[in-house]
């Protein structure tokens, strides 16, 4: 078999020229139309949650630059921008459920008299006592949605038979995406009533619905683009509609091309976040110390509306095993109405919230037990015989082992856990810990319908190529990774493929760019049409050359059978002689895949992405502080795309993962007020937090299982899950002051988290 | 009113009159179609705005624009030289330090402030000195080696 020419090769990002010269426009740098004018939301600056008693909007009228004054009585149709359920209202109508929902919108000459007048706005809600925690919902019983659980029948009998039992308890904080970009959308009126949406989203074919049911017509009238966002990681999968329908309305009401763009508070206030948890537990062992049984159950705080929390909570229902063999389980979930924003799809969807609980009780039994807690982990993994998941999917690869066992020799863990026992035997204060923690991630959207893509490919007759499909470039390099198989498919530089931006009339009906399925599916649909294509100017060679089609070989430029060869360009030029078309659409569903929520049994994901990672800290006992000293990681992408744009999806994912765990903490008051609103008090890792000891390696695979494009491995979401071996570290850490007893740290382990579980410990 | 405001920014010279409370982030971006500088929170807090003000590394959306009246702005776009790139841009290329973009302007800037008063950093100053710029993205190694390897060439 030949070599792949440009599949597999780390070439630079498409837009890196531009980004490095500040070149690349993204949506709020797009030169504006003469006449643009902008929109601000407004919403009650007290309450969270009451009727709306009164709302007085002239202030804000007659404000200097002001054009219109929006309220859900302008909306010609449906008042709604959710994903799902139909119950996010687009501006609130009669009453709202959280602090920051969205009233009305000011629509001004400039921006700044936007937000200005915005802020002018009286308006009185009867308030009443909002539920902000999920104490507060379990309180008042306020199930969201129905729970659900995968229950094994015989998890309370072996609960009872375990030779040990270990009960615990995990906050598990939220996060928030923090893309740098902010939402923002601009909206420019096209003829008989139709729209023409910018939008910074994952989803344009959603932004385009949406759209279109606000305004009362056909999907067909309104047309999505995306080239691209300035970061999104789930945050601008449901969360970009309301800013785009918003734009939409004003510039439907004023006629005039009209830009939303959010500032950073109230993006931070006004838009979903990452599932905050809590984790109540209790795990039999046998006397070996192997897993018996696993009672959890895991209550999401999903906010005040449905959004995405179904798929959320399922997802991390299919993650509290991680890695690990549960021979019987109880996973069960509650899915809580709070008075707080809805929140929404981040990085991981949830399944992190699983994952982190089924490590922090790996790591709370060693605790208990005075084990290693490497032995403890490596005992549990799935294994050939021990392969059933509870969701009845059985593990068919079995990587996870073998990376472990890889990374405990190169990160040499055994030496620097006797290194950090000698060292914390002699410091009284300060505390080392180290943790190896395996990832163990499901690939494919669990919503079996959405694990579709469509491409549309153009051969031009000088031979240079039109690429464009409906996966969205946030940054992650997709777009460079599908142009470099279409490149392989015609044995053409990459340089000659000109990729263009995601739009709903190129490629209608897709599914958000999310579940890291952006090169899996767009990839295969994208091949799917440059393959068509291929197929019909193969034909025309052939006829030239007097061989059969299949004989005909495409490669560095060249077209050649037998001992003929034309260029590339000069075999298009000829196609488009012969009345050949140069077009095609490409498709793509992923195969296999089937999962029956009612009964809980199914084979959800097409396969898995594997990897682990070993972190050391050092832990201050005394002022909570912690510093992440090395990281050494080994990740599984089977045959990889781009290797430099999978590491760089490892290490950003890792880092970003490492803020969930260790410094993002997201404050609401008892008001239901976020007070954690902006960079200034919210804390995402900077330059300095990361370890300047970082090794990152890719497994060497010999090619994902699954029948995936050219056998890589979806690389989105999976790394972000790494670094919850630095939280395990810190607990590892805190507990060498009272060896046998469990902490109590919750996550994030921020400094006060350290803190109050150094004191759960009573030690001096 | 406004402030009458005559600058230089990238060798060029400009001149307009100020409205006193626009700052001077918007006047790059609305006036100027210097959009290379993004506003990523407005406060000072994130560096996705940062240009260079006589020589120091500044948060665009914290200057007021009228505070460059008289002084040399330095922003990405006049950071090639024509079509030839700085060693810090060919570097985050070639080593891969970006993902999104939006923070790499802003990346550059100070990495170039900071490279200009001390050519020979060591790791951790790099990382401090890139500390008030935050990517979402890349995890920052990257990003610090691609400034190590510029330093490095720019030593000679």
């Amino acid at each position: 078999m030949k070599p792949l020419a440009h599949v597999g090769k780390a070439l630079a990002h498409d837009s890196a020229a531009l980004h490095v010269s500040g070149a690349a426009v993204y949506i709020d740098d797009i030169a504006e139309i003469e006449g643009t004018l902008h929109v601000a939301p407004g919403f009650a600056k007290e309450g969270a949650k009451g009727k709306i008693l009164s709302i007085n909007l002239a202030a804000a009228q007659a404000a200097e630059g002001v054009v219109a004054v929006l309220t859900a009585q302008d909306i010609p149709g449906k008042n709604d921008c959710s994903p799902v359920a139909g119950d996010d209202p687009i501006f609130a109508n009669g009453k709202i459920e959280f602090h920051g929902q969205v009233i009305f919108a000011v629509v001004a000459k400039t921006r700044d008299a936007a937000r200005r007048a915005a802020r002018l706005a009286v308006i009185e809600i009867e308030k009443q006592k909002p539920d902000v925690t999920v104490a507060d919902a379990l309180a008042s019983n306020g199930d969201l949605l129905p729970p659900y659980a995968f229950t094994s029948k015989g998890v309370v009998a072996a609960l009872k038979n375990s030779t040990h039992r270990h009960a615990g308890q995990l906050k598990i904080g939220g996060q928030e995406q923090f893309y740098l970009e902010g939402q923002v959308a601009y909206a420019i009126p096209q003829e008989k009533g139709g729209m023409f949406v910018h939008s910074s989203t994952q989803h344009p074919t959603e932004i385009q619905h949406c759209v279109a049911a606000m305004l009362g017509i056909d999907d067909a009238q309104v047309i999505c683009q995306c080239r691209r966002m300035g970061g999104a990681f789930g945050g601008k999968e449901s969360q970009a509609a309301q800013w785009a329908a918003i734009a939409a309305l004003a510039a439907h009401i004023t006629g005039h091309p009209v830009k939303c763009r959010l500032d950073r508070d109230d993006d931070m206030m006004l838009t979903g976040k990452r599932h905050d948890f809590e984790a109540t537990y209790e795990v039999g062992l046998d006397k070996s110390l192997r897993i018996a049984a696993v009672d959890v159950l895991l209550a999401a705080r999903c906010g005040y509306s449905a959004d995405l929390s179904a798929a959320i909570c399922d997802r991390t229902m299919f993650h509290a095993d991680n890695a690990y063999f549960y021979p019987q389980y109880k996973i069960a979930t509650r899915r809580l109405k709070t008075n707080t924003i809805s929140n929404t799809a981040f990085r991981g969807f949830g399944g992190p919230q699983g994952m982190v609980f089924a490590e922090a009780m790996m790591e709370s039994i060693a605790i208990q037990h005075g084990c290693d807690a490497l032995e403890l982990r490596k005992k549990n993994l799935y294994t050939k015989q021990r392969n059933t998941t509870p969701y009845g999917q059985k593990i068919d690869e079995h990587l996870v082992g073998k990376i472990m066992a890889t990374l405990e020799k190169t990160s040499s863990y055994q030496k620097r856990r006797k290194d950090n026992a000698k060292f914390n035997a002699k410091s009284s204060i300060l505390k080392k810990g180290l943790a190896l923690t395996p990832v163990k991630f499901g690939i494919s959207f669990t919503n079996t319908m959405m694990n579709q893509a469509g491409a549309l490919v153009h051969v031009y007759g000088d031979g240079s190529v039109h690429l464009n499909h409906g996966g969205t470039e946030m940054g992650q390099g997709l777009y460079q990774k599908v142009a470099q198989v279409v490149a392989e498919v015609f044995g053409i530089g990459v340089d000659k493929i000109t990729i263009t931006a995601t739009r709903t009339d190129k490629v209608p009906n897709t599914s958000p760019t999310a579940a890291s399925s952006g090169s899996d599916l767009n990839g295969m649909a994208a091949r799917n049409a440059a393959m068509a294509i291929k197929a019909r100017m193969a034909e025309v060679a052939g006829r030239q050359h007097g061989v059969h089609p299949s004989k005909v070989t495409f490669w560095d430029g060249q077209v050649s059978a037998k001992t003929k060869s034309s260029s590339f360009a000069a075999l298009a030029t000829a196609c488009k002689g012969a009345r050949v078309s140069l077009s095609a659409t490409g498709y793509y569903s992923t195969p296999a895949i089937h999962w029956d929520r009612a009964t809980g049994r199914g084979h959800p994901f097409f396969y898995f992405a594997y990897g682990a990672s070993c972190s050391e800290v050092l832990v201050d006992t005394l002022t909570g502080e912690m510093k992440v000293s090395r990281v050494d990681i080994l990740h599984d992408v089977g045959h990889s795309l781009n290797p430099a744009i999978d590491i760089g999806q490892i290490e950003g994912g890792f880092v970003q993962g490492m803020g969930w765990v260790t410094t993002e903490e997201l404050v609401f008051d008892a008001e239901g007020r976020l007070r954690t609103h902006a960079p200034s008090t919210y804390k995402i890792p900077c330059a300095s937090d990361v370890p300047e000891d970082f090794r990152v390696a890719l497994y060497e695979s010999k090619g994902n299982k699954a029948d995936t494009i050219y056998r890589s491995k979806a690389v989105g979401e999976p790394p972000l899950m790494l670094p919850i071996s630095v939280w395990c570290a810190v607990m590892n850490a805190i507990a060498s002051l009272k060896p046998g007893t469990v902490p109590k740290l919750d996550a994030p382990a921020t400094p006060e988290a350290i803190m109050r579980a150094v004191k759960s410990l009573g030690v001096k | 009113m406004g402030v009458h405001v005559r600058s230089t920014v990238n060798g060029d010279a400009v001149e307009f009159t100020c409205p006193e409370d626009e700052v001077l982030l918007d006047v790059l971006r609305n006036r100027l179609g210097l959009t290379g500088a993004k506003e990523g929170c407005g406060t000072g807090d994130c560096g996705a705005c940062s240009v260079i003000l006589d020589g120091r590394l500044v948060c665009s959306c914290l200057v007021l624009g009228a505070e460059m009246d008289g002084k040399v702005v330095e922003t990405i776009e006049g950071m090639a030289d024509g079509a030839k790139l700085h060693p810090l841009q060919q570097h985050f290329i070639d080593g891969a330090a970006l993902q999104c973009g939006v923070c790499t302007p802003g990346f550059l800037m100070a990495a170039d402030a900071l490279l200009r008063k001390n050519p020979d950093p060591t790791e951790e100053e790099i990382r401090f000195g890139l500390a008030g710029n935050l990517c979402r993205c890349t995890g920052y190694d990257k990003i610090v080696r691609a400034v190590q390897a510029a330093a490095k060439e720019m030593r000679g």
